[in-house]
């Protein structure tokens, strides 16, 4: 029983893992360690998440992002 | 042992996949089970994942996941974002899944369900498939290059001058076709405008809700906004009822293209966050989730195929379009089987994301299957109707008439009984003045899924509800497809005119952002507006036009990649992209020859201008009719035109394409690949 609750309990949080990092919730979080695995001192200021969502828009739009 | 249970699992596999397409292909006079189709489709889709995109990806590609991927070396945390191979593949899904699987497919039913069903399995697992993982494949080893650029690197500066038109020619055709299938679906439909005219508001509110109270909260927000949605097709139902209300929300065809081409110049014009990309967490999640929705709901219901296998319109007399099985379902079944636009996403922000090499066979080759697999629910969908209900949606009235009473004899003597009462009852269920000359695809699949949605929950009482979310649904993604496309020509055509006059080409510079969406809106509110004053129903000359198009930018694709494998040394595999490629490119200069020249005025525009000329010569035209007939002359030869300027690029492209190959075989020209240098990874075996 216990095991099979634990099989409930990590598939539960795979599928939000897996949501949030498909619909985009979860990329600033991903910007932020791609950042810090980059050694701080590399230039280019960090971006605020509203500033990052804002930026991460405009490219996303500028090219072909949905097909027919 | 364990070896013995694999093999003996595969031929079951595959033993159960031939049988589900010999009962198919050979059931004749009992009536047909779906089941057989998705046994038939999925068994026919694990075969070839596992083993001919394992052979493409070892021996072709010879994928290599000790060689670091652009994700990895690239990665900056926004473009350039190793990523979850599972995570990839939903989004490159998502990405490439729009209403192009819904519409061909419904349109091609007319046929029959055999032709199209056949059409988008093979041409999935051997072209469609192949193309988006090769030019994946192809892209990853150039840093995520655009397929313009590696047509520019790999073949001539001309292919990518022709990639880079193609693109914007489906762009408008595409637009303008989508458009029409909401205009076809939504004219005095109070419902379902309604609905769909509520999702701006929604929008808003979720663009305000991720801009500014709760950054980048994307699922915080697109869940209000879904349950909104899920609200406004509820209450749809009391506008419809509201005899004021009602007549608010009754547009004719021409008022809601109008509509459209407004909507359109504001989402270019507006910021993204606004209105753009709110609108696409909304329909992407809504159209996930009914896609599995319908794939549950065909299992479960399990039902039975009415529509014949071959109907008698296989010689080209359709009332839906007109034309004969080749070349004509291959152009109309695009997206499904074979879709150029596919290349455009392999090459554009999926190459970005990918954490190994090895990855792309799963995504590439993967997601296709899964468009396909979308492809034949929409056949489904389509063919558990019965024949003479499908045609009464999807047939124009100039063919079949404008009221039920007209249309039931005349459907009926095709021999697919039909009669008028069905008809009426059947709108009075799904809550809808008439169901008639909706062509489209739009509303006979949303008739279809709302009988398989009700019989699985809710039954008839819940068939009106049922039948405007499957409306909802297809309208909100197709507007989703409508502003960011009308955004990305926006920068092309910004691209074009800088330059014919510098500050056009200015980013910024909101004047020439104007503009440049005032001339993309244009160029498709034009074809949009032709297709609905159509008496021929638009969709007889604008799906065909955007089928060549998109078929063309997949010969531009194939020819790049059998480029590259040329100068990769595959010869003896060239076949791979090379079939294909001859394939896409004999069937859009059959189908572009024939909508030029056929002498069949349904068919070719040029007769179709020569008839009706004749026919204001000949007085049978009155004169008060004149003008709009001298429009509609016009129509006729530009569509001739466009048509034969793309039938031009083909050519041109094959050419230039021919030649360089000459050169590399016959050693004229060093094989050069323009990959980026391999670099280990650094990380560990494994994912």
């Amino acid at each position: 029983m216990r095991a099979l609750g634990t099989f409930f309990d990590r598939s539960i949080r795979a599928a939000w893992w897996a949501l949030r990092q498909w619909s985009g919730d979860a990329a600033y979080e991903n910007y932020l360690r791609s950042v810090a695995r980059k050694a701080p001192a590399a230039g280019a200021p960090l971006l605020s998440q509203a500033e990052f969502y804002r930026q991460g828009l405009e490219r996303k739009y500028s090219q072909v992002s949905r097909c027919c | 042992m364990k070896k013995l249970l694999k093999v003996l699992l595969w031929v079951a596999i595959a033993l159960a996949g031939a049988g589900a397409l010999a009962a198919i292909a050979f059931e004749r006079g009992e009536p047909l089970n779906a089941t057989w189709f998705i046994v038939a489709a999925v068994c026919t889709y694990l075969v070839a994942y596992r083993f001919y995109s394992a052979f493409l990806a070892a021996r072709i590609l010879a994928l290599d996941s000790s060689r670091a991927t652009p994700a990895e070396r690239l990665d900056d945390g926004r473009d350039f974002v190793p990523t979850n191979k599972w995570v990839v593949l939903g989004h490159h899904f998502a990405a490439i899944a729009g209403p192009g699987p819904l519409v061909g497919p419904t349109l091609a039913a007319q046929f029959g369900y055999l032709p199209g069903t056949l059409w988008i399995i093979v041409g999935a697992v051997l072209g469609g498939c192949v193309q988006d993982f090769v030019i994946l494949f192809c892209s990853i080893r150039r840093d995520g290059r655009s397929l313009g650029q590696m047509a520019r690197d790999e073949v001539s500066r001309r292919g990518g001058m022709i990639a880079l038109l193609a693109v914007l020619a489906i762009m408008v055709i595409l637009l303008a076709s989508v458009g029409l299938v909401i205009v076809n679906a939504l004219k005095a439909s109070p419902w379902g405008t309604f609905t769909l005219a509520m999702t701006i508001p929604i929008a808003l509110l979720m663009g305000f809700y991720m801009r500014y109270w709760r950054p980048g909260r994307v699922l915080e927000a697109t869940a209000i906004g879904v349950a909104l949605v899920l609200f406004a097709v509820v209450a749809g139902q009391w506008v419809n009822a509201s005899p004021g209300w009602a007549r608010v929300f009754t547009l004719s065809a021409p008022a809601l293209a109008l509509a459209i081409i407004v909507y359109g110049y504001a989402a270019s014009a507006l910021p993204v966050w606004l209105l753009l990309a709110p609108r696409d967490y909304l329909s992407a999640f809504i159209k996930v989730g009914a896609v599995w929705a319908l794939a549950a709901g065909i299992l479960l219901v399990r039902p039975t195929i009415q529509m014949p296998a071959l109907t008698r319109f296989v010689d080209g007399t359709g009332p839906v379009f007109a034309g004969k099985i080749f070349p004509f379902c291959f152009i109309f079944i695009a997206c499904g089987a074979v879709s150029g636009f596919h290349s455009l996403i392999s090459s554009g922000t999926t190459p970005k994301m990918i954490t190994r090499e090895g990855h792309a066979r799963l995504v590439g080759y993967g997601s296709m299957l899964m468009e396909s697999f979308v492809a034949v629910m929409a056949v489904v969908a389509a063919c558990a109707l019965s024949p003479g209900v499908y045609f009464a949606i999807n047939s124009p009235a100039a063919i079949v008439g404008q009221s039920a009473e007209a249309a039931a004899p005349t459907i009926t003597s095709w021999g697919y009984p039909l009669q008028a009462s069905t008809m009426h009852e059947l709108a009075r269920q799904v809550g809808e003045q008439t169901l008639l000359n909706r062509t489209g695809g739009a509303p006979s699949l949303a008739v279809g899924m709302a009988h398989i949605f009700s019989r699985t929950l809710g039954g008839d009482r819940l068939l009106g509800i049922w039948y405007h979310f499957a409306i909802m649904f297809e309208a909100l993604f197709i507007l989703t497809v409508l502003d960011a496309g009308t955004r990305v020509g926006r920068f092309m055509v910004q691209e074009l005119l800088a330059h014919v006059w510098k500050p056009l080409g200015r980013t910024g510079w909101y004047p020439g952002i104007l503009f440049n969406s005032a001339v993309i809106v244009a160029a498709w509110g034009y074809f949009l507006y032709q297709g609905v004053i159509d008496p021929l129903g638009g969709f007889n000359s604008l799906w065909p036009m955007f089928g060549i198009a998109n078929q063309l930018l997949a010969a531009v694709a194939l020819v790049v990649a059998t480029t590259i494998l040329l100068k990769m040394g595959r010869l003896r595999w060239l076949w791979v992209t090379l079939v294909p490629m001859v394939w896409l490119v004999t069937v859009t200069m059959t189908a572009s020859f024939q909508k030029i020249f056929h002498p069949d005025p349904r068919i070719g525009f040029l007769a179709g201008a020569r008839r009706l000329a004749a026919g204001l010569a000949s007085g049978a035209i009155p004169a008060a009719k004149a003008a709009a007939t001298h429009r509609l002359i016009f129509n006729q030869r530009l569509n001739a035109a466009v048509t034969a300027v793309l039938a031009g690029m083909v050519l041109v492209l094959v050419v230039e394409a021919l030649y360089e190959w000459y050169r590399i075989l016959s050693s004229r020209a060093a094989p050069v690949l323009h990959e980026a240098p391999y670099v280990v990874t650094r990380w560990a075996e494994g994912d």
